[in-house]
This record gives C-alpha cells, sequence and structure tokens, in this order.
C-alpha cells in the first residue's frame, strides 16, 4: 500500500462546553474517494474545518500530515496553498459576476493589481472544458443552475492545483441528472490523481462512487470501511452496516414518562395535512415539499426524522403561514375542519404554533428583554383596546421565568446574553403563552445541553398531557424515539414511512430516511 | 420635562440570579448603569446649557430666550419624533426637509392666494401630508424598495412639487390666527400677577398629574409584587421632578406663558411615547426593527405596521411645515433645507441605532434640544454658522461613538 496522502492523527477539538471531536483519527489514501458519514452533528464538517484551516492550527489537538510531513494551516488560505479545497454545501459564488470572475475570485490573474481579462478567460475556458460545462466564462452566475453553480465550484477548485478536494454534501441541492453528471466528474477526477473526500448522507451515491468510506459518530472515529477493493471488485459494505455504524450509539439522553392525555377529545385528529406541495423560492423547478400528508391528534406526540435538506423544516414553516417557499397544493385542517393559513396571522388564529430551528434568526428579537419577546405573539390578548398591560405583561413573564426555570435575574435581561438553552425557553414560552392547539417544535434542543434538553422535554409531555397536539422535528433519533407517539420520515421532500412507536428503531428510521427517491 | 415616556428603566444587568442587592445605591447605580445612553445624553444636555449659561453670562436660560428655544427648534423636535419611529423600525426618511417645503407651499397657496380659513387649511395640510406618507409608504413596506431610495426620490419630487407650486416665489404674509401656531402664547386670563397665570395653573397641573402618575406606578408594582424603587430614593425622585417643573413653569411664567407649539410638542410626546411604550402597534415596530424575520413568524403584520410608520411620518412632516411656514410668515421655495438630516441627527444623538429596533421618543427630543442648545448658545457667544457645522458634526460623531464605546464595554 502506498503512502496516505492525509492522515489526521488523534484530532480532538473543544468548543466551549462541548466536545466536537475526540481522539479522530482518518486516512486518505492518494488518489482515493473518500467518504465520510455520519448524523448531524457527529462532527463530520467540524474534522473538514480542523483540516481546511478554517479552526487553525493551535485551536486543536492532535497533527495533521499532508504528502507525508506535518502541516500547520492558520486558515483557509493556506491550506489551498497546499492543495486542499474545500467546497461548502452552500455554494460561496457571487451571483453578479461571471463564471470566470468567480473561479479566479481572490486569486486574480493579474500583474502589479491589473487584471488580465484574456489570459483569465483563456485559463477558465480550459478549467470549464475539463469540468465538462458548456457555458461561456462571461456568463453570470445567477443565470446557471445549481447543478452547474456546482461544477463552477470544481472548477475553481481546479484552478487552485488542488491536490485533495472535500466536498460536503455536494448532491444536497441537487436533481438527479446533475448529481449523476457531478459523480461522474469526481470519478474523472481521480483518474486525474486528484483525491477527494465527500461528505454524504446518500448511501447509494457513496456505494457508486466511494472507495472507503469512515463513519463518524458523537465525535469519534467508529470505523473505516473498504468500499471497493485495491483491485477494483466491489466489496461487501451493505447500506445496513454503515447505518448501524451511524446510529449505534448507548441510549444516554433521558426522557421523562410521557404523561398520557384523558380529555374527552382525546385521539380527535387536531392538525392534519394533505397533499402538501411546495417549491422553492428561487429555483422554482424543484419541489422542497413533494405531496406530503400527516395527521397529529390531540395529545399526541408525533416526530418527523429525516437528514439535513429533506424538507422538514420547509414543511413546516410552509405551513405555517406559509413563510417559507412557493405554495403550490395542499390543504391544512386544524380540528377535522379545512382552514386558511396563508398568513401567520392566520394560522396562529386557528391555534397553530411553530417554535423555529433557528432561534437567533427566525424566533427572537435579541436586543430586546424576555419579557417583551415572550409577550409578542400574544399582544392582542394582553392588550385590550390595543394598549399593552404593562403589569399584566410582566407578571405572565415572570410566571414563565419560574415555571420554565429560565435562568435571568430579572424577566428585564435582554435575550442576548441568555444561554441557548434559557433563550430556547424563552422561544418556547412565547408560543405556550400564544395558547396553541398544535404545536410545531423544529429541533427544540439544538445546541443545548444536556440539562436544559430534559427540562425541554418535560414541557413537551406536558403540552401533551394538557391535550395539545405537538408535531415534533427532529435530527436526533434517539429524542424522537424517546418522545414521540409516531414516527414519520422524510427524504427530499417526501414523506417516505410511518412508524409506530413500539416498531421505531434507528436502524428502521435510518432506512426509511436514506431512501432515495424511486 | 414628562417622564411618561421612558422606557422600563429598572433592567438590571446582574448576572447571578436572584441575589440582587437592594440598598438603595446599588439600584441607583444599576438602574443609571443600563440606562447610560439616556442618561449620558441627559447629562450631556444639562452640561451643555450648564455651559452655554456660564459663557453667554446667563443670557441662555433668560424667560424670552427659552421661549425662542422652544420655538426655534419646535419643528426639528416635531420631525425627529416621528423619525424615531421611522429608524426604530429600521428604516430611514430623507424626504422630511423637502415635505416641509411643500407643505408649507400648499399651506400658502391655500391661505395667502386663496383665502382659505387657516383652520381648513391647516386640516388639509395635514392630510396632504398623510397622502405623502402613504404614498412612501406604499413602496417601501408593499413593493419592497428601499426606503432609502423611495424617500431619496421623495426628496426631489417634493422639493421639485414646491417650486412648481411656487412659481419659484416666496408668498407673504399668513393671517393672525395661523402665525400663533408658531409664534403665539396661550392667552393671559386673570388678576395682574407677576406672572402669566394659565402658565402656573397648568404647571401645577402637570406636577400633580406627574406625581399622581409617579404614585399610581407604585402602587400598581407593589400590587403586581414587582421590585420598586426603595422609598427614600422615589421621594428623591419626585422631588426632582417637582424642581424641574416649577423652574421650568416659572421660567415661562415670567415672559409671555406657554407656546402654543410646546403644547403642540407635549402632546405629540406624550402621545407617541405611549404609543411606543404601551400600544400593541409600539411593540410591532421595535419588533420588526429588531428582527423582521421573527416577528414576521410571530404573527406581526410587517406591511402594515410600516406602512403606518411612514404615514405617521408624513402627517408630523406636515404639521412641522405649517410650524415652519407660521413662524417664518411665508411659504418659500428653500423651506425645509437639509432638516431631514438634523431630525436624523438628532435620533441619532437621542440613542438610535442605525439597525433599528432600538430608540426612544424622549430620546429624540433629547437629542434634538441638544442640537437645538448647540445652536443657539453657539450664536449668542458669538461662534459663526461655519464653525457651528463643524462643532454639530463631532458632536454627532461623539455620540454615537460614545454609544459604540459603552456597547462594547457591556459586552452584548
Amino acid at each position: 500500500m502506498t503512502a496516505p496522502i492525509l492522515e489526521m492523527r488523534a484530532i480532538t477539538k473543544t468548543f466551549p462546553g462541548v466536545t466536537a471531536l475526540s481522539d479522530v483519527n482518518f486516512t486518505v489514501a492518494p488518489g482515493e474517494i473518500h467518504a465520510i458519514c455520519g448524523e448531524n452533528g457527529a462532527g463530520k464538517s467540524t474534522l473538514m474545518k480542523v483540516l481546511s484551516g478554517v479552526h487553525p492550527h493551535g485551536s486543536y489537538e492532535g497533527e495533521i500530515l499532508f504528502g507525508g510531513e506535518p502541516v500547520a494551516f492558520k486558515d483557509i488560505r493556506a491550506s489551498e496553498r497546499r492543495g486542499i479545497v474545500i467546497i461548502h454545501q452552500e455554494l460561496a459564488l457571487i451571483p453578479h459576476l461571471s463564471i470566470a470572475e468567480n473561479i479566479f475570485l481572490g486569486n486574480e490573474v493579474a500583474t502589479n493589481g491589473v487584471i488580465s481579462w484574456n489570459e483569465t478567460l483563456r485559463r477558465a475556458t480550459g478549467l470549464l472544458r475539463r469540468v465538462g460545462l458548456p457555458d461561456k466564462p462571461q456568463t453570470r452566475i445567477s443565470d446557471i443552475g445549481v447543478g452547474r453553480q456546482q461544477l463552477v465550484e470544481i472548477a475553481k477548485a481546479l484552478s487552485k492545483e488542488v491536490r485533495l478536494l472535500i466536498l460536503d454534501e455536494p448532491t444536497a441541492a441537487l436533481n438527479d441528472e446533475d448529481s449523476g453528471k457531478l459523480l461522474d466528474l469526481i470519478l474523472e477526477l481521480r483518474e486525474q490523481g486528484i483525491a477527494c473526500i465527500m461528505i454524504s448522507h446518500k448511501l447509494n451515491e457513496i456505494r457508486r462512487v466511494a472507495d472507503s468510506v469512515t463513519i463518524l459518530r458523537d465525535g469519534r472515529t467508529i470505523e473505516t470501511l473498504a468500499v471497493r477493493e485495491s483491485s477494483g471488485e466491489t466489496a461487501d459494505v451493505s447500506e445496513d452496516r454503515i447505518i448501524r455504524g451511524m446510529v449505534g450509539r448507548d441510549l444516554d439522553n433521558r426522557f421523562p414518562e410521557r404523561t398520557r392525555y384523558t380529555g374527552e377529545d382525546a385521539g380527535r385528529t387536531a392538525l392534519s395535512v394533505a397533499n402538501w406541495t411546495v417549491r422553492h423560492p428561487i429555483d422554482q423547478q424543484r419541489k422542497v415539499v413533494d405531496n406530503v400528508s400527516l395527521t397529529v391528534r390531540r395529545g399526541e406526540i408525533v416526530g418527523i426524522a429525516g437528514l439535513m435538506g429533506a424538507g422538514r423544516t420547509e414543511l413546516a414553516m410552509s405551513v405555517f403561514g406559509r413563510s417559507y417557499g412557493r405554495y403550490e397544493s395542499g390543504t391544512v385542517q386544524v380540528d377535522e375542519t379545512e382552514v386558511r393559513t396563508r398568513t401567520v396571522p392566520e394560522a396562529v388564529k386557528h391555534g397553530i404554533a411553530y417554535v423555529t430551528e433557528d432561534r437567533k434568526t427566525y424566533g427572537l428579537n435579541l436586543i430586546d428583554n424576555i419579557n417583551r419577546n415572550i409577550s409578542l405573539a400574544s399582544l392582542p390578548g394582553l392588550a385590550p383596546r390595543g394598549v399593552v398591560h404593562e403589569h399584566e405583561e410582566r407578571r405572565v413573564a415572570e410566571r414563565y421565568r419560574e415555571s420554565m426555570n429560565i435562568k435571568a435575574p430579572t424577566v428585564f435581561e435582554v435575550v442576548q446574553r441568555l444561554s441557548g438553552g434559557n433563550q430556547q425557553k424563552v422561544v418556547l414560552s412565547k408560543w405556550i403563552h400564544a395558547d396553541p392547539d398544535v404545536l410545531i417544535l423544529d429541533e427544540p434542543t439544538r445546541g443545548i445541553d444536556i440539562g436544559a434538553k430534559y427540562e425541554i422535554y418535560a414541557v413537551i409531555d406536558q403540552l401533551a398531557a394538557r391535550g395539545k397536539a405537538v408535531l415534533f422535528i427532529s435530527s436526533e433519533l434517539p429524542e424522537l424515539l424517546g418522545m414521540c407517539d409516531r414516527i414519520y420520515t422524510m427524504a427530499a421532500g417526501r414523506m417516505t414511512g410511518e412508524v409506530p412507536r413500539e416498531e421505531a428503531t434507528q436502524e428502521v428510521l435510518m432506512r426509511h430516511m436514506t431512501k432515495d427517491r424511486s | 420635562m414628562t417622564t411618561t415616556s421612558t422606557p422600563p428603566t429598572d433592567t438590571p444587568p446582574g448576572r447571578d440570579g436572584g441575589g440582587q442587592s437592594r440598598s438603595p445605591g446599588a439600584v441607583l447605580l444599576r438602574s443609571l448603569r443600563t440606562n447610560m445612553r439616556q442618561y449620558g445624553m441627559l447629562v450631556a444636555l444639562a452640561f451643555i446649557i450648564v455651559l452655554f449659561q456660564i459663557w453667554t453670562d446667563g443670557t441662555l436660560l433668560l424667560p424670552n430666550n427659552v421661549s425662542n428655544l422652544i420655538q426655534q427648534n419646535s419643528y426639528i423636535l416635531i420631525l425627529a419624533m416621528g423619525m424615531m419611529l421611522v429608524i426604530v423600525a429600521g428604516h430611514i426618511d430623507l424626504s422630511v426637509g423637502s415635505l416641509v417645503a411643500f407643505v408649507g407651499a400648499m399651506s400658502g397657496v391655500m391661505i395667502i392666494k386663496h383665502d382659505f380659513p387657516w383652520v381648513l387649511a391647516l386640516i388639509i395640510s395635514l392630510l396632504i401630508g398623510a397622502a405623502a406618507g402613504a404614498w412612501q409608504g406604499f413602496w417601501i413596506a408593499y413593493v419592497g424598495i428601499p426606503a432609502f431610495i423611495v424617500t431619496l426620490a421623495g426628496m426631489l419630487l417634493f422639493r421639485g412639487a414646491t417650486q412648481i407650486v411656487l412659481e419659484g416665489q416666496s408668498i407673504a404674509p399668513y393671517p393672525e390666527g395661523f402665525q400663533n401656531i408658531a409664534q403665539g402664547f396661550i392667552p393671559e386670563m386673570g388678576p395682574y400677577t407677576q406672572y402669566h397665570n394659565p402658565t402656573l395653573v397648568l404647571g401645577v397641573l402637570v406636577t400633580a398629574f406627574l406625581l399622581f402618575q409617579e404614585w399610581r406606578d407604585r402602587r400598581r408594582q407593589v400590587q403586581y409584587e414587582l421590585d420598586v424603587l426603595p422609598f427614600n430614593i422615589w421621594v428623591l425622585k419626585c422631588v426632582a421632578i417637582v424642581a424641574a417643573v416649577v423652574a421650568f413653569t416659572l421660567t415661562l411664567a415670567s415672559f409671555r406663558g406657554v407656546p402654543v407649539v410646546l403644547l403642540i410638542m407635549c402632546g405629540l410626546l406624550i402621545g407617541l411615547g405611549y404609543v411606543m411604550r404601551n400600544a400593541v402597534i409600539g411593540r410591532h415596530i421595535y419588533a420588526l426593527g429588531g428582527n423582521k424575520a421573527a416577528a414576521k413568524l410571530s404573527g406581526v403584520k410587517d406591511q402594515r405596521v410600516t406602512f403606518l410608520v411612514f404615514v405617521n411620518m408624513g402627517v408630523l412632516a406636515a404639521l412641522a411645515g405649517v410650524v415652519y411656514a407660521a413662524r417664518l410668515n411665508a411659504a418659500t421655495p428653500n423651506a425645509g433645507n437639509v432638516f431631514e438630516l438634523e431630525a436624523i441627527a438628532a435620533c441619532f444623538i437621542g440613542g438610535a441605532s442605525m439597525s433599528g429596533g432600538v430608540g426612544t421618543v424622549l430620546g429624540a427630543v433629547i437629542g434634538g434640544l441638544v442640537l437645538g442648545v448647540l445652536n443657539n448658545g453657539m450664536s449668542l457667544v458669538g461662534i459663526g454658522t461655519d464653525y457651528q457645522q463643524v462643532i454639530k458634526g463631532l458632536v454627532l460623531l461623539a455620540a454615537v461613538a460614545f454609544d459604540v464605546w459603552n456597547k462594547r464595554r457591556v459586552g452584548s
């Protein structure tokens, strides 16, 4: 066996309070395509950020050998100079500039600060031919589709004389045809001696192109499997094997005992979404949510599992006042009556609440205090004749500060200064006080510590026990298994399964979640 | 000055849960620290007043100059109050100076050229302002064009319209009733005293009202079991309020009494302050400026709120236009030049944030007064307008720099 092109040894990376990577070893052979698999939060992106210098040398422990010699990158430019190029999931192209300008952005073909356009175009044309892109280099990025933009990113990487290409979920935003083209290109690049690390959730893609696969879980390397022997024949790595590696962790999260709702309308359908289809707000060819139907009964907690990009958040936000994408078709029923939820106020009026996955962008007014954040969604109730009853508002906020155990000296603390867990409790308080019948919780425990998680689970349990219908979106399977009565799975915008609690295991869910479109 | 429109002032930055110290000094200090911006500007205003009071050998606070100060700055203060709402909502309005001119011109045409009764002309003028605000609000809120661009267009548009309406000429004079909006005082009544009687009565009423307000607030806070200021500090606060109102009342009463325009401004300050603090729409304005996406997802009707903010600005610009025309006793094509910039500067000096979501109506007034006293004081000591501009520019920069520094120090 030849010497590896990349060796990462005993990498440990900690963020305040969290160990993101712990003693990770990772090796890439020259000219191989090496896939990295793992659940959301397993540490894949962090590992790549360590490698590419986003987390500079010194901020992690362990050592990196590239081409046999130790390296210490202080930023991305340092790693690019050595031929390591990372292509992020969100493309980093400037939409108003041309293909050629984007390829050479930050790396312009210039003498004494003056750009040579002829040389730029000549080189760009060559690179575009190499990646098989028929467009002219003068074409604006905004005029070509996402699939072609992905190719431009690769051309940009090639312009930097790449030796190791890192692709973070390269096909997540692409349709089947574009995905196929991209994978072919990666195989071609391998022929030219360029090694490639590919983070992917799509197991069939991994089986198609990868030579080996490394599985990460909870910040550790679990195992590295050879997908293809060096002789070229496919080794026996089944998707089941990979899935088991991805999810096989101990259930060390704890969950409160579920309390049953015993009201007379228990079991009645509270929310029913039928044939819901939504298109991407910009790329209108893509159906982000494709003919989805689901129901949630009173007192029931229903999970939605899915990997990143499966369309869960998009489904939730579009149901909640069409806050995402372009609505195409579908109906919403609350309490078995069809309702219109075309705007957020309409959705709120019909008793639907949505607690966002991104509390800082969509959930909180960070510069305002706890008091006013909690009251924002229910001001009319606190304001007879349009004037806010301040003392009542403050008393409500104090009540939630106590009952939700929000750790802050007073309700006038600015939410920016609270920890993630406490911020999440503020968002939850806001929507609980709005007293909805249906709560859609989108990753309610993301980025908060174990103790606070338990408190949030307890709150969710109490909501269901009071007869609320809860739709629980999460990327953490143990949490869904621990809390939900039923779990839907989504992949690529479609419902791919509905699993009752008794039958649900991580393996079953993961199989549904990684189903490709049929 | 009233205290009704200040935001909740008891926001301790303490980090340890529950264990706040209750000693009066600590409470006061905590309150001071968190309201650094507002108090900082009040202190700066007081400092500037004292400085010029000494520098001008006491001319600054002579009763006639105080009246003059109020009347001279009224239109900027009116604009600044409306501008504060716009800035809090996360927008800007560059057109108000031109709108002042246009509405002034329309009032002149109606009253002087066509002999409209001035009350009717006043009402129509305010409606014109509302329509202009609605026009701009439509493009900003419903079409989604940035306010900077829409109001830049408005700035050109209304200035041009002014020149068309006036055919490039000033027109004058206005009837006395109209002039009184800016130049008049409330009429004297009752027997001769050394002071202006209705002003004294008003002063007593305002004092009583403020004390009542303080007392009711305190009682409610106790009733709801919320933290209250320690009793002795609270008494001190009440004494300070009474002293300030009494001093102001006596100053005004020893000249010609309360200027009409002061009543208008106080009404606006109390009304808008109340709306911003207590009304649902006020909360929605802060929420929109603070985080538009989160506000929308909480059910705030962002388009309607934005639209109404600009309608309000239009009406206030029209009011300022009427006041300015009345003060000048003429409608001129150049009226309101750079008023928009003065109003915007007043807001930023008074604690507004460029990114929206922060600021109070009282802050805008304080900011406007800082600029106004500087103008007046510097003119009294004979500093030329050239140097005045330089100094005002530096004051604006210093106020905002202080803000930035203060925020970084607190570490948010």
